[in-house]
């Protein structure tokens, strides 16, 4: 069984990487590049597979948001990924690179029973971006 | 190739097992356990593994994939209260991954009562969302 739950987080970042001229910067990453930043509305699916228990539940609602909650939205939502979020190290604020940096953030913090088997997150609704771990 | 039907039913129910105490099912299930329970709008997408048919161009015909739904999930679960209506839901928990167990039970066994000339198209995924936000995608015993 698989579950899949949606959470929403608002932040502002700036596509730049100091290893490319302000020239190059500008032309690989466009407006995301604009000096004083931008932001968006992203949306979060996290998958959750294993077996149904006793209670009927592959997880616990209340245990699966309060994970999401600590690991991800307290350190994220309404935030600068650029200035105000640990993980990038110098990494670029690509939607790519979130979902690494959230990845990472829950394996590290996973206290629940069923594994953690995917995410997405989308930046608009138009670019999606998603991981699926491997069995 | 994979064909996937949508549906809607709505229903009321409670998360509580018979067995245990008011104070275990409130810590296990919180405000699903309310004793005069709640509902949702379900939101079902069945999916069909198959090839298309090489005369009709057709994994599964639609209408009687409906008509399968229909008989099997929205007549009997649509606008019910599945714990007093709904068999096995007097004895199971309805939550939501009970709810897509129940559903793939169901759809499973008319379509493997097809004859096997008729169709050879098979039952792949139940996704059954309990809110938009909340989902659970089953596929079958095999599955877990």
């Amino acid at each position: 069984m698989r579950l899949t739950a949606r959470y929403r987080f608002s932040a502002s970042h700036r596509l730049a990487t100091p290893a490319l001229s302000a020239e190059e910067n500008r032309r690989i990453y466009g407006k995301c590049n604009n000096p004083y930043g931008h932001g968006h509305d992203y949306v979060l699916e996290v998958s959750v597979e294993g077996p149904v228990g006793p209670d009927g539940l592959l997880v616990s609602r209340e245990q699966l948001d309060t994970l999401i909650a600590k690991n991800v939205l307290a350190r994220i939502d309404h935030k600068d990924l650029n200035t105000d979020v640990a993980g990038f190290a110098g990494r670029v604020t690509t939607t790519e690179n979130l979902a690494a940096v959230i990845r990472a953030q829950l394996l590290d913090n996973w206290t629940l029973a069923p594994r953690l088997a995917g995410l997405r997150i989308s930046e608009t609704p138009r670019n999606t971006f998603s991981w699926e771990s491997s069995r | 190739m994979f064909l996937t039907r949508k549906a809607e039913f709505s229903a009321s129910h409670i998360c509580a097992h018979p067995e245990w105490s008011e104070e275990r099912n409130r810590a296990v299930y919180g405000a699903n356990a309310n004793p005069h329970g709640h509902g949702h709008n379900y939101v079902l997408e069945v999916t069909l593994e198959g090839e298309p048919d090489p005369v009709t161009g057709m994994v599964f015909d639609l209408r009687e994939l409906k008509e399968i739904l229909n008989q099997e999930v929205i007549d009997p679960m649509d606008h019910r209260f599945l714990n007093r209506e709904v068999p096995p839901f007097d004895q199971v928990v309805p939550t939501t991954e009970n709810l897509a167990i129940e559903i793939w039970r169901r759809v499973d066994e008319r379509l493997r009562a097809l004859p096997r000339e008729q169709t050879a198209a098979k039952l792949a995924n139940v996704r059954l969302y309990e809110t938009a936000d909340l989902f659970v995608d089953y596929g079958g015993p095999q599955c877990g």
